[in-house]
C-alpha cells in the first residue's frame, strides 16, 4: 500500500509528496505515512472488511473446497438423483446424480478466476490506453473517444453474443480476453481526463524538460499518481467481469461446457427454480454474495483513499467534534 | 436550442448507423448459417444448399450485403429470416411486448428511484438511508436473472398461499383468452406484474444511489440557504430549487441506463417467455441469423437514440444555460 503518492488532482493535498493531510489525529511515536492513513480509514468500515473476508474466503473455498469434499464434478452418485441437501451432499444433487457442492465450487473457480483476469487486464489496458491518449491527444485521443461513445449505442453484452458463435469449442481464455476488451473504454476515458491535468503540473513539466522520453513520464510520473483510481477500478471490474461473464454464460454465449461456470449454473437450472430450488439457489447465491462483497470493498477503498470523499471526512469531523465534546 | 438538439439528433443518427453496421458486419463475419443448415439430419441436398446461400446473398462480400439490407429497412423491408419468413411480419408486435415493458419498468424504475434517493439524502445517517442503501447495494448486487427466478418463486409462493393463479410468470397474455376489454386488460396486468418488477427494481436501485449523492451535493449548496432565507418552506426549497438542480446531472444517466435496461430486458423477456425483441435476440443469435441480429440491434440503437436525445431535451429543460448558449 505504500507504493501510492498523493492523488495529483485532488483538492487541497497538493503538493506535499508524502505523509498525512492534515485532518489525520496524528499517533505519538509512529509516523502517519499515507499508507497508514488509508489502511485505518480502510480498518474502519466494517462493511468493507466483512466484505474482504468474504472475498477471500471465496477464493479459498473455491480451490481448497473441492479437495475437502468427498464427491468430485465428474462423478455420480447413482443413489441420489434429484436430492434436495442432506448430509451426504450438503448442496443436494443434480438430476444425474452429480454433487451440487462440486459443481458450484467447479463454477465458483471459474467465474473467479475469469472475473480477476478481466479485471487486471482491462484496468491495465485504461490505464496505458487512457495516459496515452490524454498526454498524445491527437488521433488516439479522437478515437478513443468516439469508441467509448459507440459502446453507449452498442451494449458489449451485444458485441460479446454476437461473436459468441466465433469463440463455441475454444478456450475460455478467450471469453476473458473479449470481456477485457470491451470493459476498459469508460475507465479509460476518465484515465484521459486526469491525464489531461496532470501534464501540466509542475513535476510532469520537470521531467519533461529535463529530457525524459514520453513513455517514462507516463510510467514513472503520470500512471502512479492514478494509483486510487486504478486500485477502486480494477476492484469494481472484478464485480462487473463476474456479472458480465455470467450474463452472457446463462444464455449459452459464454462459458461453453465442458467448462462450468456459475452462469452456466444458474442458466441451466433456472428453468427447474421453482421445483428443485437448491440447484438454482446455491449457485446464485454465491454469486451475488461475492458482487455484493466486491461492491462493499470497492466503496471501502474508495472512501479510504479519496481524500474528497464525503463520507469519511463527515465522520472524521463526527468524530473530531466527539472527542473535543 | 434547436440547433443544440438538431446538432445532437444528427449525432445520434450517425452513431446508429455506425453500430447497426458494426454489428451486421461482425454477425455476417462470425456467423455461419450453412453449417448449421448442413448438421441437419437428414442432411439437405447441396441444391438447396446452394439456393439457400444465395438467398442470404452470402455470395457477396459484406458490406454490399449490409446496403442490400440497409436499402431494404429504408423500404420498410427488414429481410428475411434464415426459415424464409418475413422479419417485417413480427417486427411490430415484439417492438410493443418489449416497449410495454421495457417503458413501464423504466418509469417506475426513474420515479421510485429519484425519490428514494432525495428521502435518502434528506434523511442522511438515519435508518431509512442506510435501510435505503442496504437495499441498492443487495439489488446491485443481484443480476436481473437471479432476480427474476426469485421473483418467479416468490410469485409461485404467493400464488400457492392465495389458491388461485393472481400472479403469472408465464407469457404477456393467457393463449385463447375470451372476455370484453376490460378482462383482457386485466389479464395482461396479470401477466405484467413480475416481469416490471424484475425491470424496475434494479432501476430502482441504480437511479436512487445516483440521485442520492448529486442531492446531497445540493443540499449543501448556498442558493439552497438562500431560498429558505428569503422566506421559502424547507419543502418548497428542496423541491423546486433542490430537486431541480439535482436532476441536472441524472438525465445523462436516464440515457445511459435505457442501454443497461435493454440488455437486463433481454434477461426478463427469457424468464418469463415473452416473446419480444430481447428475445429475439437471443433466437437470433442461437440460429446465426444475421438479419435478427442486426435488426434487433437496429433497435437497441434507436431506442437509446432516442433515449439520449430526450435526455438532451431534458438537459436544456432543466438547465437555463444550456438553453440560452
Amino acid at each position: 500500500m505504500t507504493v501510492i503518492l498523493n492523488e495529483g488532482d485532488a483538492a487541497g493535498t497538493t503538493g506535499a509528496a508524502s505523509g498525512g493531510p492534515v485532518d489525520a489525529a496524528p499517533e505519538p511515536g509512529k509516523a502517519m505515512t499515507r499508507g497508514r492513513l488509508v489502511l485505518i480509514r480502510f480498518m474502519r468500515n466494517k462493511l468493507a472488511l466483512v466484505g474482504l473476508v468474504v472475498i477471500l474466503g471465496m477464493y479459498l473455498m473455491a480451490f481448497v473446497g473441492p479437495l475437502l469434499s468427498k464427491w468430485s464434478y465428474d462423478t455420480q452418485d447413482y443413489t441420489a438423483f434429484l436430492e434436495p441437501p442432506y448430509s451426504e451432499h450438503i448442496f443436494g444433487t443434480d438430476k444425474i446424480g452429480t454433487d451440487m457442492f462440486a459443481l458450484t465450487m467447479r463454477g465458483l473457480q471459474k467465474s473467479l478466476i475469469i472475473g480477476l483476469l478481466v479485471a487486471l487486464i482491462s484496468t491495465t489496458m485504461a490505464a496505458i490506453v487512457g495516459a496515452a491518449a490524454g498526454y498524445f491527444l491527437g488521433v488516439a485521443d479522437k478515437a478513443l473517444m468516439w469508441v467509448v461513445d459507440l459502446l453507449l449505442v452498442l451494449p458489449s453484452f451485444l458485441i460479446i453474443a454476437i461473436l459468441s458463435p466465433w469463440f463455441r469449442g475454444k478456450s475460455w481464455f478467450l471469453l476473458v480476453l473479449m470481456l477485457a476488451a470491451f470493459q476498459w473504454m469508460i475507465t479509460a476515458r476518465i484515465v484521459r481526463g486526469m491525464t489531461l491535468t496532470l501534464k501540466e503540473r509542475e513535476f510532469v513539466k520537470a521531467a519533461k524538460f529535463m529530457g525524459q522520453p514520453a513513455r517514462k513520464i507516463i510510467a514513472k510520473h503520470i500512471v502512479p499518481n492514478m494509483a486510487s483510481l486504478l486500485i477502486i477500478d480494477a476492484t469494481i471490474n472484478v464485480g462487473s467481469a463476474v456479472l458480465a461473464e455470467t450474463g452472457l454464460s446463462y444464455f449459452g454465449f459464454g462459458v461453453q461446457s465442458p467448462d462450468v461456470s456459475l452462469g452456466t449454473l444458474i442458466g441451466g437450472n433456472a428453468e427447474s427454480a421453482t421445483t428443485f430450488p437448491w440447484l438454482f439457489l446455491f449457485p446464485a447465491g454465491f454469486l451475488v454474495v461475492f458482487v455484493l462483497a466486491v461492491n462493499w470493498v470497492g466503496d471501502g477503498l474508495r472512501d479510504a483513499l479519496d481524500p474528497t470523499s464525503t463520507r469519511v471526512r463527515r465522520k472524521e469531523k463526527k468524530d473530531t467534534k466527539e472527542k473535543a465534546a | 436550442m434547436a440547433g443544440f438538439l438538431l446538432r445532437r439528433l444528427v449525432n445520434y443518427v450517425v452513431l446508429a448507423l455506425v453500430a447497426t453496421f458494426l454489428a451486421f458486419t461482425l454477425a455476417s463475419a462470425t456467423f455461419d448459417p450453412i453449417g448449421v443448415l448442413q448438421q441437419r439430419n437428414p442432411p439437405p441436398p447441396a441444391a438447396s444448399i446452394e439456393a439457400k446461400k444465395r438467398d442470404l446473398h452470402l455470395d457477396q462480400p459484406i458490406p454490399q450485403r449490409f446496403v442490400t439490407w440497409m436499402g431494404g429497412v429504408v423500404q420498410g423491408d427488414f429481410g428475411r429470416t434464415i426459415a424464409d419468413r418475413p422479419i417485417t411480419d413480427e417486427l411490430g408486435r415484439r417492438i410493443g411486448v418489449s416497449l410495454r415493458l421495457f417503458l413501464l419498468g423504466i418509469t417506475i424504475g426513474i420515479l421510485f428511484g429519484v425519490l428514494l434517493g432525495v428521502v435518502s439524502a434528506i434523511r442522511q445517517y438515519k435508518f431509512s438511508d442506510y435501510f435505503a442503501t442496504l437495499f441498492s447495494f443487495i439489488l446491485l448486487s443481484t443480476p436481473v436473472f437471479v432476480l427474476g427466478t426469485l421473483l418467479k418463486m416468490g410469485a409461485q409462493g404467493i400464488n400457492d398461499s392465495i389458491g388461485t393463479n393472481v400472479l403469472i410468470f408465464v407469457g404477456e397474455t393467457t393463449p385463447g383468452f375470451q372476455g370484453n376489454w376490460f378482462e383482457h386488460l386485466g389479464d395482461r396486468l396479470q401477466h405484467l406484474v413480475v416481469p416490471t418488477l424484475a425491470i424496475a427494481l434494479g432501476q430502482i436501485a441504480y437511479y436512487s444511489r445516483y440521485q442520492r449523492s448529486s442531492m446531497l451535493d445540493v443540499l449543501g449548496s448556498d442558493f439552497l440557504r438562500t431560498a429558505q432565507a428569503k422566506g421559502l418552506t424547507r419543502r418548497k426549497a428542496l423541491f423546486k430549487h433542490g430537486l431541480r438542480t439535482a436532476l441536472i446531472p441524472m438525465a445523462t444517466l436516464f440515457a445511459f441506463g435505457f442501454g443497461l435496461l435493454v440488455v437486463g430486458g433481454t434477461f426478463t423477456e427469457r424468464i418469463f417467455g415473452w416473446f419480444g425483441m430481447g428475445d429475439w435476440l437471443v433466437t437470433g443469435i442461437s440460429a446465426q441469423d444475421t438479419n435478427i441480429t442486426a435488426t434487433v440491434t437496429l433497435f437497441v440503437a434507436v431506442c437509446v437514440l432516442f433515449s439520449g436525445w430526450l435526455a438532451d431535451v431534458l438537459y436544456a429543460a432543466l438547465d437555463p444555460r444550456i438553453r440560452v448558449n
